[in-house]
């Protein structure tokens, strides 16, 4: 339970760090921020990667579930950093 | 080692936070970028130490074929397409939360390793939000391509949501409390969230996707926290409620554009249709008022013009015509004219679409201005074009208080000297009604694409 309790003091905080950070995104800026935070979301690899790491290789559902998950969490982390960078350069190119 | 990979979760997070600090500014967006990208690489090695895992052929292959279908997606992507890639990518990161959550709960299960009750509920979180997230986000990327247009049983739709809502509590609060662990009850509540995330996108207009994609954009952050305390992993949810609290405030944005409130735009939809009063004749209400010049008039009434303000919407997007606005700004340029750009908050399908638009035609990012800015110099404007956008230049919003947009933050374009209106038709925009700026005495209507009206009157402007 005491961990419980710690781990959400963090989460609140953590949002109030979000939100005051975010506040200060200019709104030209708003999609590659929507694109960038998708990628960064693909953070659930974490437990992908442990959940489809920690069966055998016997196929189970557990294994498929866990496989699919760090197919899933991969193409989120790929193709949202990827296309920020796409983005965030056609800024960088003038002004 | 377990503190170090602890520490290394740590890392990640700080790497993800200066990441997004760096977004603030478009000068250090791309490193900002490539800082976040390091994080989530420091994140995945970490993981890959963990104790637990036993074989790394599953994982590998799970990355190689992930990663290849996210670098195919990220560069086949057109900039117009945008919004529907960022929404596809909210419901695929829902999707990767629900099969987590699942998978280490069957591990456990496996292992007769059930945690507390307080586990239960972070399992069970992951699966909602995360279903929800991704049927919701599926829907909304229908809506966006215009596969399925707006409903006509949004009562029906709300009251199956309704009831989907409730046996999903219901059910959630007899997994936890029960003390048998049936996968087949798991597996009926994740069907059971996946019919909610479609009940509560299907009523929606089309218009309000900006307003959905933020929030399932907050969604999935928020499912990625929840997997952080399945897992106890503190690192996961600061990137959780990173992520949340971005989608959040986006939305907030959005619904303070629009003048609603969150609820609003979520359940108002189906019920706002009924108690709009009766519709206005469209037909009676342009008959006759609006003047139409072509795109040689349109060059002759720019050759005269010193401060040019280009206002954007959905259409612009709908034509490709980015380049072609660029074209005839640089020729306008040639001539001493100032040219601007004005950008409502909600132009467009996302927040900040039009700006990456004509970020792609290398306009500068310095003419680009939001509608606080751009508001005070309007007056002063000699020549407005409105280029496929409606609602968010309607005059009624500021002035008509029995009109349905009233109150709504707008653009004020009918107060420069001449407006010019690039539309393809007198079609109403989203909100459905008829536009009073097409019949003031300072507009004049150019029928036409978008970019075929541009490209005509950049070459007849050359000729001058």
């Amino acid at each position: 339970m005491e961990m419980f309790v710690l781990s959400f003091t963090i989460f609140i905080l953590a949002l109030f760090v979000g939100v005051e950070l975010i506040n200060k995104v200019p709104p030209t800026l708003h999609t590659p921020l929507m694109s960038g935070t998708n990628a960064i979301s693909g953070i659930v690899i974490v437990g992908a990667i442990i959940s489809a790491g920690s069966t055998d290789l016997s196929p189970t559902v557990a294994g498929v579930l866990g496989f699919l998950a760090v197919t899933l969490a991969s193409i989120n982390i790929v193709a949202g950093f990827l296309v920020t960078d796409r983005m965030l350069n056609m800024f960088k190119r003038k002004g | 080692m377990f503190v170090l990979i602890n520490f290394s979760y740590l890392a990640a997070a700080v790497c993800f936070i200066l990441g997004i600090k760096g977004m603030t500014k478009p000068t250090t967006a791309v490193r900002g970028n490539q800082i976040a990208a390091i994080g989530m690489l420091i994140a995945v090695v970490a993981a890959m130490l963990d104790k637990d895992i036993i074989s790394y052929a599953t994982i590998i292959a799970g990355m190689l074929l992930g990663g290849g279908i996210g670098v195919w997606l990220a560069k086949r992507t057109a900039m117009t397409q945008m919004p529907e890639l960022v929404a596809s990518l909210n419901g695929i990161g829902g999707a990767a939360s629900v099969a987590v959550a699942t998978s280490t709960w069957l591990n456990a299960l496996a292992a007769n390793n059930l945690g507390s009750s307080g586990w239960s509920v972070a399992i069970l979180a992951s699966i909602i939000i995360g279903a929800v997230t991704l049927t919701g986000s599926l829907v909304a990327v229908l809506k966006l391509k215009g596969s399925i247009g707006e409903t006509t049983k949004g009562k029906l739709w709300q009251a199956v949501t309704l009831i989907t809502l409730i046996t999903v509590i219901a059910g959630s609060a007899l997994f936890v409390t029960s003390s048998e662990h049936n996968p087949l009850a798991l597996a009926a509540l994740v069907g059971l969230c996946l019919l909610l995330g479609v009940g509560l996108v299907q009523p929606v207009g089309g218009a309000d996707m900006p307003v959905v994609v933020a929030l399932l954009n907050a969604y999935s952050g928020l499912a990625g926290a929840a997997t952080g305390f399945v897992l106890d992993n503190q690192g996961l949810i600061i990137t959780g409620s990173l992520v949340g609290a971005s989608g959040l405030i986006l939305t907030a944005v959005m619904c303070k554009a629009m003048n609603r409130s969150l609820p609003n735009v979520l359940f108002g939809g189906a019920f706002g249709q009924t108690d709009s009063g009766p519709k206005q004749d469209e037909g009676e209400f342009y008959a006759g008022k609006v003047k139409y010049a072509t795109p040689d008039d349109l060059a002759l009434l720019l050759d005269g013009a010193r401060n040019v303000v280009m206002v954007p919407g959905y259409g612009l997007a709908v034509a490709q015509a980015q380049h072609a606005v660029k074209e005839l700004a640089s020729q306008l340029e040639k001539r001493g004219a100032k040219v601007s750009y004005a950008i409502h908050p909600v132009a467009g399908r996302m927040p900040g679409h039009m700006n990456v638009l004509l970020a792609e035609a290398e306009i500068p990012y310095d003419q680009l201005k939001d509608m606080d800015a751009i508001n005070p110099e309007l007056p002063q404007a000699d020549v407005a074009i409105v280029l496929g956008a409606n609602d968010v230049v309607n005059p009624a919003a500021a002035e008509d208080p029995g009109s349905p947009i009233y109150g709504m933050p707008i653009l004020d374009v009918h107060k420069a000297k001449t407006v010019i209106v690039v539309k393809r038709s007198l079609s109403p925009g989203f909100a459905g009604i008829p536009n009073g700026l097409f019949i003031r005495d300072n507009s004049l209507m150019v029928k036409g694409d978008a970019k075929d009206v541009l490209q005509a009157t950049t070459s007849a402007f050359k000729e001058l």
